[in-house]
């Protein structure tokens, strides 16, 4: 399966990532709508928020983790769907490079993506909600990474299977959405804690889950990935 | 009993010879059947009702029979079945992970019904977020996904991968719902409700527990052997209409 000497697996992955950039920068659309949603969606829970009966900072985290995981996966069917067009799929498979590299090229594009639209979120979130994060923004910021790897990893996998399937855009949701719970609610609860001023002691045992879930899902998914698109 | 209610499968082609007649009544479901009611006769009308609880307590023999069978033994298949169908490439592995996977569906369901008729009067609330209950439930929507996905893919070698990538990553996902969420509820103090103690069950209660369990591991089996027949046959038609197309 891997074409052993040739580039490596990393300089193999970079280059399909930068592929899909330069697609991305070039038609804007994905993280476009992305960014739109995000946004209208900070907006509608806004609108829907009784500021009377609860703080802004109980609401917040649970607010940008939520837009978080719908914008992130929104942008997630796109990964492959561009490969589907003129089958450049097929191209891809039959270039002498290792499956697991063009796993990690595609995961690492969606990185790339569900981070900038996070970049916009949180902002968005702390500016609306007129939050004070203090010295926790840091916090929050390696927070944002360690829940948009695991986002991702899954993410990409579930993409390349739901691509070929009748409802794709229906069933990527379905299938991604309960393994991001492990992602959001660990985000989402040291969110919380940073609110109020916690440390990184307290918010440890959120980040450790998170470390987890991203090795051990990371592991599974480049090793699940061939299958997904043997022939 | 069984000459008047087996019957041939219908023929495929009209106007063909019928070949050997395939037997419809499965005497394994229909014991399964007649041990269930029979079981949940001696729970309602001959077992007493527990001193706390009451009547909603019978709940539990039908609750937890069905959630230790689809929990640890119906769900499992579906991960073993895929993990063994990608290693070894035999149909059979996938029809055992499908069959599963639907059986594991039906127990999960009947635990979220049952759950919340029984958590009504005794907690006083139909539902609780607590680790058990959601990571049942996400479980539940992952089993869903498992058989829209199934249905959603035409080719045979595709589904049966796809769905065992599935399985197996969802067998590695229910540690993981559980512990955030049992993160999440111990790090915040719960108000508690009532912190039901494991009931201490007289003999009686304990005899009709024991033959609930022996009911549903009867109907565990027994839906399993037929519903994998039932894939067997399936297969074997389209392998017959594609061999004839």
């Amino acid at each position: 399966m891997s074409a052993g000497g040739t580039p490596g697996t990393l300089a193999v992955a970079l280059l399909i990532a930068r592929k899909d950039l330069a697609i991305e920068y070039r038609t804007r659309s994905a993280f476009f709508a992305s960014l739109v949603f995000s946004l209208l969606g900070v907006s509608i829970f806004f609108m829907v928020w009784d500021p009377s009966a609860v703080r802004p900072i109980d609401i917040a985290p649970g607010v940008l983790w939520t837009i978080f995981a719908f914008a992130g996966m929104l942008g997630l069917h796109r990964a492959f769907g561009l490969e589907l067009q003129t089958r450049a799929m097929d191209g891809l498979l039959l270039a002498p490079v290792s499956r697991e590299a063009i796993f990690l090229g595609k995961a690492l594009a969606n990185l790339v993506y569900v981070t900038a639209v996070l970049a916009i979120t949180i902002p968005a979130v702390v500016l609306f909600y007129n939050l004070e994060f203090g010295s926790g923004l840091l916090i929050l910021g390696a927070i944002g990474l360690l829940a948009a790897i695991g986002l991702v990893t899954v993410g990409t996998l579930f993409s390349s299977m739901t691509v070929h399937t009748r409802f794709a855009e229906l069933l990527l949701p379905m299938l991604a959405l309960p393994f991001f719970i492990p992602v959001v609610v660990p985000a989402a609860q040291a969110s919380a804690k940073l609110l109020v001023g916690a440390d990184l002691a307290t918010v440890m045992p959120w980040i450790q889950v998170l470390v987890a879930f991203d090795l051990m899902f990371g592991v599974a998914c480049v090793l699940a990935f061939p299958f997904t698109i043997e022939d | 009993m069984s000459d008047t209610l087996a019957r041939p499968l219908p023929s495929a082609g009209a106007g063909r010879p019928s070949r050997a007649p395939v037997a419809v009544f499965d005497w394994l479901l229909a014991l399964a059947v007649v041990a269930l009611v029979a079981v949940t006769a001696r729970a309602i009308w001959f077992t007493p009702p527990e001193a706390m609880q009451g009547e909603a307590q019978k709940i539990f023999y039908i609750h937890v029979p069905a959630a230790v069978m689809g929990l640890y033994v119906a769900c499992p298949l579906v991960a073993i079945g895929g993990a063994m169908y990608l290693w070894l490439r035999d149909d059979r592995l996938d029809r055992l992970a499908e069959s599963s996977a639907e059986i594991a569906l039906v127990f999960l369901t009947i635990v979220l019904v049952t759950g919340p008729m029984w958590a009504k009067p005794i907690w006083g609330a139909w539902w609780t977020w607590d680790a058990r209950l959601t990571s049942t439930l996400f479980l539940w929507f992952i089993l869903l996904g498992y058989t829209v996905l199934r249905g959603a893919i035409e080719d045979r070698q595709q589904r049966a991968r796809y769905s065992a990538v599935l399985g197996i990553l969802a067998a590695m996902l229910v540690p993981f719902i559980h512990l955030s969420v049992r993160l999440f509820r111990t790090m915040h103090p719960q108000p508690i409700v009532l912190a039901p103690e494991k009931p201490k069950l007289s003999a009686e209660m304990g005899m009709t527990l024991s033959l609930a369990f022996l009911a549903f591991a009867l109907l565990l089996v027994a839906l399993l052997r037929a519903r994998l027949k039932y894939a067997a046959l399936r297969d074997r038609v389209e392998a017959l209409e594609m061999g004839e197309a």
